[in-house]
């Protein structure tokens, strides 16, 4: 199940993702996954394992900074949070994205079969 | 981020990351033990959906690392640390790898510092040596040296040719230097303008010879070789401009060469013109080593043709006297063929290096089949670990890799271990290498010798790692958990690849063991050749010269000789002495002349055959051991009294005459207005050249002879046979016995005729001593690699041997069942061995002597020996499988 899905997300949606989540407020991985799959209304199960070398990869870009902090539910965990740069990046990723959308919309819209 | 706060930071880094981990898995834990699961199930869900922890783990520290280097460097400290934990593996494999390593890379230093260096002097590659041959010049052409050149050739070479930028020719000789402490005898070489010209390195001090030291009768100038410089001198620059007596001559030094200058192959104190007088050239007189260079881009064969087109030129430009023909050299059909410097240098060198090259290859084979061998017996034990590693998500390329790394770095810790024996390996090949291999003292390990160690390091490691990597870690390898441990049989294809590597092993070990018993029996023959002197170890040989300078009149030189030769003779413990221009063996260039037989027509003016000649005093071959055929030796009061009397050797006399008592009596000349002589004895062959060589044909005259050119011999090599020779005693009694004659003569070449003999057999010795250590090693190799195969089988059959025992079968079958596998192996490999030997062998026939490439005593001897090795190395696991206690085993595992 978890497979077929991570199969059919195309490369850099997961991190689009993470960024997009993050710009809303900083958070830690296990939070991540909640928010993604909230916000998703379920559809998306991400694999909670890809998630950390996602998250890797933002940190390396410097797309993401990390702080070990306390969260809400008193744990010691590592909070996320998006950088500038990661907002642009961000920002870029969204308009190709939509673009693309728009383009695979438009072939598949009905009618022109 | 930099990459080196990156590499420093990494720690951190990965830590970080596990505890995160860890920080998720329990916090979806706590989430799961509110919705009401047990913690056990909520642990298990939490790590199920998480998915695999290590994996996860690896793909997220994969983001920081660079890209497969550092998994290598995961890879080699796995493999260091599975090395530290087999010792006795790590030891046998290592030391295999080491000595196979060693071995090789000394004697690759031989060869690239002989045969792969370019010479030591600027644009070496344009330097030729005047090579030439002479079909028709009967005699001449036996020799390597070819025909050398006349000084006429040289002129007319020198100021007509068209392709050399310069050329030169140069002859070695010794001569006496007096006015200092005692006389001593130096190292000459003489040589005509154009061959440091030649050479082009420039002197240390001062300036070289130059045309107008050329001048015959001119000034009397000499150069230094670095060496004599400093030991005579003391490096004082001030040299330049001081006189030495050389020849009772006294000479101006004009330079000084460098360090380490080689004059080709020749070993010099001094350097002297040789100034020639041009109005008395004549077209004979082959006595010179020509030496040219090359136009930069002009080729070998242009130069050929350019000597070519010269040599009728040079037969109209001069004449050998009146009433001679000019053109009598055109029969001799004398053909140019010059070879690059170095190619002259290294002669036959090459061939045997390259021998004892490809052998040393060879044992490295082997050692790298044996390291496999012990590597497949590991992988098998391994196989558990390899499993669970596999299980663990690791893929086959991941495995193979650090199958490879850890084979890689037995190889490169072979090498390095390795290089230090080479070291040592050096040594030992100069110590026991003939001492007239060329270019000796530029012997070193240098960075191509490094280069071609750290080759042979990786290849081998590739070599001995990749065939146990990809038959357990290869696609589809058979790395299978479940079976891996409990072995209840072993089936045939485990064991193919090990008793292929014997089989390969003993065909190779084979090879090997026949070119050493090859030389062996090539030792063997060459001992029982009679060199033509006897009783050598107690033949001492001096050689002195009497220049004209300290003594003109030649009657006085053989009478100063003769006096020489009495007083030796009346030393303690002398039994005889004599003396020859040069003793057999002692590599003196030969003299060689046109010999005429009375009785014998030689059609209108052609040229007799050469023919070797030496002086020789009366009661030298009795001296030396060397018998009378027929006839009788000479006389002093025929020598003085100039009676024209001559030896010859048998082999001459069988040529002329027949046999050897129809030569006495006749007569034979070597000029046409030299009287007839008279054959008065024959003497046995002798080995002139070494004992491998044809004994030549030669002529013996007398030290004082009716010759207008060389009437007297003036450098003579002094024979005395007696028990005492080479003792310090005896040589200080000698040396005072020449100086009571005339102290300024010096005593040179001090030696005994058992060395010149050594020497001879040098070449044949050094191959014998380094195909006898490559087979040496082949056969311990061998037999290690059949007892580590025979035991590993045994141990591993251990299960299958208690239950033939348990079920009634003897010692005896079970020690039959084992030997006729080993037995098997070995007579497989003995068959490929003599099949590769009959091919193989053929390319050592240069080397042998007396004995065929395909020599069957030998092939016999030493398949016999390799089947009863073998036997021996299977004897011991079999003995002990013999052993195994049915319940023990059977109980075991």
């Amino acid at each position: 199940m978890t497979k077929s899905m991570q199969r059919d997300l195309f490369p850099g949606a997961l991190e689009m993702m993470i960024l997009r989540t993050l710009k809303r407020q900083p958070m830690h991985g296990y939070a991540l996954v909640q928010q993604i799959k909230r916000t998703s209304n379920d559809l998306l199960e991400i694999e909670e394992g890809s998630l950390y070398p996602a998250l890797q990869r933002l940190l390396k870009e410097g797309f993401v900074k990390a702080e070990w902090g306390i969260s809400s539910t008193n744990r010691r965990v590592r909070t996320y949070k998006l950088t500038a740069p990661g907002a642009k990046h961000l920002e870029r990723e969204v308009s190709s994205f939509e673009r693309m959308l728009k383009g695979i919309t438009q072939v598949l819209a009905p009618g022109e079969l | 981020m930099s990459w080196l706060t990156q590499l420093f930071s990494r720690r951190r880094l990965y830590r970080d990351l596990s505890e995160e981990i860890q920080a998720h898995l329990d916090e979806r834990v706590e989430e799961l033990l509110a919705d009401g699961l047990s913690r056990e199930e909520a642990t298990h869900t939490a790590r199920r959906e998480f998915g695999n922890v290590g994996l996860i783990e690896e793909d997220c520290r994969e983001v920081w690392a660079w890209p497969s280097g550092e998994e290598v460097f995961v890879d080699i400290r796995y493999g260091l640390r599975a090395l530290r934990h087999s010792p006795v593996f790590t030891v046998v494999a290592l030391s295999t790898i080491a000595i196979g390593i060693a071995a090789n890379t000394a004697v690759f230093t031989v060869v690239n510092s002989v045969l792969l260096k370019p010479l030591n002097y600027p644009k070496s590659e344009e330097l030729v040596a005047l090579h030439q041959i002479a079909p028709g010049a009967e005699g001449l052409a036996d020799f390597e040296s070819g025909l050398l050149l006349s000084p006429s050739m040289y002129v007319t070479y020198s100021e007509r040719n068209q392709m050399f930028q310069s050329l030169g020719v140069w002859i070695t000789d010794t001569a006496n230097v007096t006015g200092m402490a005692e006389p001593e005898q130096v190292r000459v070489v003489s040589v005509s303008d154009g061959v440091f010209e030649t050479l082009a390195v420039p002197p240390a001090v001062g300036r070289w010879l130059s045309p107008p030291d050329q001048v015959p009768n001119g000034p009397k100038r000499v150069m230094l070789s670095y060496g004599y410089w400093q030991r005579r001198f003391g490096g004082d620059a001030a040299v330049v401009g001081r006189n030495i007596t050389i020849d009772s001559q006294p000479r101006e030094i004009v330079g000084v060469m460098p360090k380490g200058f080689q004059f080709v192959n020749a070993d010099f104190d001094v350097a002297a013109p040789l100034a020639f007088d041009r109005g008395k050239l004549i077209l004979a007189g082959f006595g010179f080593h020509g030496i040219a260079r090359l136009k930069p881009d002009a080729t070998i064969a242009q130069g050929n043709a350019d000597l070519t087109r010269m040599l009728p030129i040079w037969m109209d430009s001069w004449s050998n006297g009146p009433g001679t023909n000019s053109h009598i050299y055109e029969t001799w059909r004398i053909t140019p063929m010059i070879r690059p410097l170095k190619q002259e240098l290294t002669g036959t060198v090459g061939e045997l290096l390259w021998v004892v090259m490809g052998t040393i290859g060879v044992v490295m084979l082997i050692a790298c089949a044996n390291v496999t061998n012990l590597l497949l017996v590991r992988v098998e034990a391994r196989q558990q670990e390899l499993a669970v590693r596999a299980a663990l998500g690791a893929g086959w390329t991941r495995i193979l890799r650090t199958l490879l790394v850890e084979s890689l770095m037995l190889g490169l810790m072979g090498g390095i271990v390795g290089l230090g024996f080479a070291y040592a390996g050096v040594r030992l090949l100069l110590a026991i290498g003939p001492s007239n291999l060329p270019r000796l003292n530029e012997i070193a390990l240098d960075v191509r010798t490094l280069g071609f160690t750290l080759v042979l390091s990786l290849l081998s490691g590739l070599l001995f790692g990749l065939i146990p990597a990809l038959k357990y870690a290869g696609p589809g390898g058979s790395l299978a958990l479940q079976s891996a441990g409990r072995t209840t049989s072993v089936s045939r294809e485990r064991h193919r690849a090990r008793n292929l590597l014997v089989v390969g092993q003993v065909a190779m070990a084979l090879v090997l063991l026949m070119s050493a018993g090859l030389m062996i029996r090539t030792f063997g023959a060459l001992r029982r050749v009679d060199p033509g002197f006897s009783d050598a170890r107690h033949l001492q040989t001096i050689r002195i010269a009497i220049p004209d300078s300290l003594i003109a009149e030649p009657e006085r030189v053989t009478r100063t000789q003769n006096e020489i030769v009495d007083r030796l003779a009346a030393i303690q413990g002398v039994k005889s002495v004599g003396f020859a221009s040069d003793m057999p063996m002692e590599g003196v260039d030969s003299a060689w002349d046109e010999i005429f037989a009375q009785d014998k027509v030689y059609s209108g003016d052609l040229i007799a055959p050469l023919r070797l000649y030496k002086n020789i005093s009366p009661g030298f071959l009795q001296t030396a051991g060397t018998r009378l055929v027929a006839g009788r030796d000479m006389t002093w009061s025929e020598v003085y009294a100039l009676r024209p009397v001559v030896m010859v050797s048998e082999n001459l006399a069988r040529e002329i005459w027949g046999t050897p008592s129809a030569a006495l009596g006749k007569h034979l000349r070597e000029f046409k207005d030299m009287p007839w002589h008279e054959v008065i004895g024959v003497v046995q062959d002798v080995r002139e050249k070494g004992v491998q060589e044809k004994a030549p044909e030669i002529v013996y005259w007398a030290p004082l002879v009716h010759n207008r050119f060389a009437p007297a011999v003036r450098t003579a090599t002094f024979v005395i046979h007696s028990e005492r020779a080479g003792t310090d005693s005896f040589l200080n009694e000698v040396q005072a016995a020449v100086w009571s004659v005339n102290s300024n003569l010096p005593l040179a070449s001090v030696r005994t005729m058992q060395d010149s003999y050594d020497k001879s057999l040098a070449r044949t010795s050094f191959t014998l001593v380094m195909l006898g250590i490559a087979g040496a090693m082949a056969l311990t190799l061998g037999i290690i690699g059949i007892y580590g195969v025979m035991s590993y089988t045994v141990s591993q059959r251990k299960r299958e041997i208690g239950i033939r025992l348990a079920l009634g079968a003897q010692g005896g079958d079970v020690l039959y069942m084992v030997l006729r596998q080993g037995t098997k192996l070995a007579l497989l490999g003995v068959a490929i061995g003599i099949g590769a030997a009959l091919c193989f062998t053929r390319l050592i026939t240069n080397l042998l002597f007396g004995v065929t490439p395909h020599d069957p005593l030998t092939f016999v001897a030493v398949a016999a020996l390799l089947i009863l090795v073998a036997l021996l190395a299977c004897y011991i696991p079999a003995r002990r499988a013999t052993l195994v206690d049915p319940m023990v085993a059977l109980r075991y595992e």
